[in-house]
């Protein structure tokens, strides 16, 4: 009888035991931490630059973001500097996946300490979640410093402002070979009337069964159909005017009126014709099923000849491809309707908003908003910012440096993809499944404008 | 391979940390303290069970042991599950919308495809499957190399769904007639004298074409199982059933499937429930595009992509009240398979 007493009380105060002695070690794993990051040290050298930033020793800060490969690589080195004159230790984790997985790290309780947000529609959806917190005082100043009015608007809510700007990219570049061009003596068209007459010209030309005038990837995932997407708000920009397109991201013009079905028909006129798509893939059918990445990778073969891609597309030429004015791939900025119209271009940006507001994730934010940052990383080369404090000379390539200074230009007519700042059941949605439907024939102009509208919240 | 390389990123990461070992240290200190303390309450718990006075010993003894499981459950699936539904009766900013969700989910033609393709999935896949693996299991059995086989077919199960979806998105890539064909599909049909299909693009055979990988995938379940059971039949059975003039058809309608009913119908009840939950498959191949989502896909897509989580919700307890029947079928079945036996 009494053993049966005896063996769970031992149980019992051993296991309390070895609780206690967890426990203290934990304490003093504490101490040490704490020591560490008390003892800061003078700055290292050359970081004059980063004195503003202050010393966070032993901090990890998480940058999440959909940004990966070389990209990310150059992301990561663009905070080498920044880290060693700080202290802070920068993880970058990016995703594809990541406009999904950052609603459900947030509704985790596993947000990182700064996101890179892709689309100005996704930080208001996350500001609304209230997991953002407002942007510190210096980040607002070097906004306000550096950046143009509508840019720091993007990054407002309810007159509270939270996201500062990051890179930047132009849309709507037509990439072309130059060599090409030179050999067969075509021009770069100014006007659209120029470039329907340019690819008319190209398809008669042409004596090899796989190619067309141009090719066109919609291919991304659940997000197939987003380059479609772009084709419109160029033609939209530059046809309805800036004004018709501002109402039509809010709402107000609907996609079933005069002005954005004419968008959808002049895009036809290239997308829908077998004769101009899709050179090395097939016919128009064959665009939802090609890959964005790969879309414009036929004119390197000679299958195609134009492509509509943005700025970033420039990363996608394989090693060894010469990206130059005269080189093997070069862009022009999609044409305007007519000669007299002002220069128009629709663009991209990432913001980056905070999850919390310890003193190292606002020097980090602040850093990024600098034009430190802005300088650091685009000589890296493959990415542009807004940012006015960014000499255009940076920029690894002409491609970017003409980007730059359309994007600092006083007299640019510049708006944000629409699609981005549609409402989600839209603009990532609707808007998508609507372009695949379109070009694969499964739904007309009529029906697919219809269909979006039925989809707008 | 997306998969594999955002695991090796993590890796890194957490390599590269410098309070990796401390940290990974302090983790493992509360893992331990956790167990102990774990150990320690259901040390005390029993012995106290064990002290209860004898008139109600039994009662305690049950309360204790039945609780811990009972609160638990309570904590990770009842409660949220209640939450689920009292959101999806909601609308997203928490105002009381009754049925709303559902019925969007039956009227508006995208949700009601949505809705449409999970029935046709759940219609082809078990049945298929378990066909195709009965067919195959009577086929080998003790035929000669059996074992490699078996294997053969079994090998996808082995393969993540989303790593079969990569490799059957390869065959069924598309490049138009004359263009050079990289899918091996459209190879084939080129070869054959055909023009090359946009598989997943074409509604609605695509969503035929996306079930064909659930069905390669679990053929293998349904032969292994089968397999395992057709060799529990009596051989005296067979016997007595062919001297009595039973011919093969026969013997394995009339013997061998009544005799492996119960295995029969656990695997077409897993497979079921495996289809209704299909997720990976759609979300890799198509992203749901092209008239191709299911409810899981639906449900994921509208709760944390599009910012409805309400209807996301109604979609959740969609799936749930379509996959109770057919629990309770399986458990009836069991039950009185296991009464007859």
């Amino acid at each position: 009888m009494k053993r049966r007493i005896i063996t769970p009380i031992a149980i019992v105060a051993a296991s309390g035991l070895l609780l206690a002695g967890c426990s203290s070690s934990d304490d003093t794993d504490d101490a040490a931490t704490g020591g560490s990051s008390g003892g800061g040290d003078g700055m290292p050298a050359g970081c004059e630059a980063y004195e503003v930033y202050g010393q966070h020793s032993g901090a990890t800060l998480e940058v999440y973001s959909t940004i990966q490969n070389q990209e990310a690589d150059d992301l990561v080195t663009s905070f080498e500097k920044f880290e060693e004159c700080t202290g802070i230790d920068v993880e970058y984790v990016g995703s594809q996946e990541f406009e999904t997985q950052i609603n459900v790290r947030l509704e985790g309780g596993d947000a990182p300490d700064l996101a890179i947000i892709p689309q100005p529609g996704l930080l208001n959806r996350l500001i609304d979640t209230g997991n953002v917190v407002p942007a510190p005082a210096a980040v607002e100043a070097n906004v306000d410093e550096f950046w143009s009015e509508s840019w720091k608007q993007y990054g407002t809510k309810d007159g509270t402002f939270y996201a500062a700007p990051l890179m930047a990219s132009v849309k709507g570049w037509v990439w072309y070979s130059p060599t090409e061009f030179a050999e067969k003596g075509y021009e770069v068209p100014t006007t659209w009337d120029d470039l329907i007459a340019l690819t008319e010209q190209m398809a008669a030309d042409n004596d090899n069964a796989q190619y067309r005038p141009w090719c066109i990837g919609f291919e991304s995932g659940d997000a197939t159909g987003w380059p479609g997407t772009d084709w419109i708000e160029d033609i939209v920009l530059r046809q309805a005017g800036p004004e018709a397109y501002d109402q039509w991201v809010a709402g107000e013009l609907k996609f079933n009126s005069p002005e954005i079905i004419k968008a959808f028909d002049t895009f036809g006129e290239i997308a829908k014709n077998p004769a101009y798509v899709n050179g090395g893939f097939g016919g128009p059918e064959s665009i939802v099923s090609t890959s964005f990445n790969d879309g414009g990778l036929p004119i390197l073969d000679g299958n195609c000849s134009l492509h509509h891609q943005a700025s970033f597309y420039e990363a996608q030429w394989p090693a060894g491809t010469d990206v130059s004015e005269n080189g093997d791939v070069w862009a022009f900025i999609t044409p305007k309707m007519s000669a007299s119209d002002p220069d128009a271009v629709t663009g991209g940006g990432e913001f980056v908003a905070a999850f919390n507001d310890d003193p190292a994730t606002a020097a980090l934010q602040a850093f990024m908003s600098s034009d430190t940052w802005a300088n650091e990383r685009v000589s890296l080369g493959g990415v542009i910012s807004a940012n006015k404090g960014l000499d255009p000379n940076n920029a690894s390539s002409a491609i970017g440096k003409a980007s730059i200074e359309i994007l600092q230009g006083e007299d640019t007519v510049f708006r944000f993809d629409a699609s981005d700042l549609m409402p989600a059941a839209v603009g990532t949605a609707s808007f998508w499944t609507g372009m695949n439907d379109w070009v694969t024939s499964n739904r007309d102009t009529a029906q697919t404008v219809e269909y979006i509208d039925s989809t707008w919240p | 391979m997306l998969i594999g390389e955002q695991f090796l990123a993590a890796a890194n990461i957490a390599a590269k940390r410098s309070d990796f070992w401390p940290e990974t240290g302090s983790k493992f200190g509360q893992a331990i303290v956790a167990i102990a303390l774990f150990a320690a309450v259901v040390g005390l718990l029993m012995f106290l069970a064990d002290k209860a006075p004898k008139r109600g010993r039994d009662f305690v003894q049950l309360t204790l042991f039945v609780a811990p499981a009972l609160i638990l459950l309570t904590v990770g699936l009842i409660w949220p599950a209640i939450q689920t539904v009292w959101q999806s009766i909601n609308d997203n900013d928490g105002n009381f919308v009754g049925l709303d969700n559902y019925a969007t989910i039956f009227t508006d033609p995208t949700m009601s495809r949505v809705v449409i393709n999970t029935i046709v999935w759940v219609a082809i896949v078990p049945a298929m499957s378990t066909a195709v693996g009965l067919a195959y299991a009577v086929f080998i059995d003790k035929s000669k190399g059996e074992k490699v086989l078996k294997s053969l077919v079994f090998m996808p199960m082995a393969i993540s769904f989303v790593g079969a979806s990569i490799i059957w998105g390869f065959m069924y890539e598309y490049r138009a007639a004359g263009f050079p064909q990289i899918g091996f599909l459209n190879q084939l049909l080129v070869w054959l004298g055909g023009t090359p299909q946009q598989f997943t693009a074409s509604a609605p055979m695509n969503t035929f074409y996306l079930i064909i990988i659930m069905v390669w995938i679990q053929t293998g379940f349904a032969m292994v199982v089968l397999s395992a059971a057709i060799k529990g039949v009596p051989a005296e059975l067979i016997e007595a059933a062919s001297l009595d003039g039973a011919t093969a058809w026969g013997r394995f309608w009339n013997v061998t499937v009544p005799w492996i009913r119960g295995s029969l119908v656990v695997v077409v009840t897993t497979i079921t429930i495996a289809t209704l939950k299909v997720f990976d498959i759609v979300r890799t191949v198509t992203g749901g595009q092209f008239n191709t989502s299911v409810v899981a896909n639906e449900m994921y897509s509208r709760a944390f992509r599009l910012g409805q989580p309400s209807l996301g919700a109604a979609l959740a307890v969609l799936l749930f009240i379509m996959v109770i029947p057919i629990i309770i079928y399986n458990v009836r079945v069991l039950r009185r398979h296991r009464e007859a036996h």
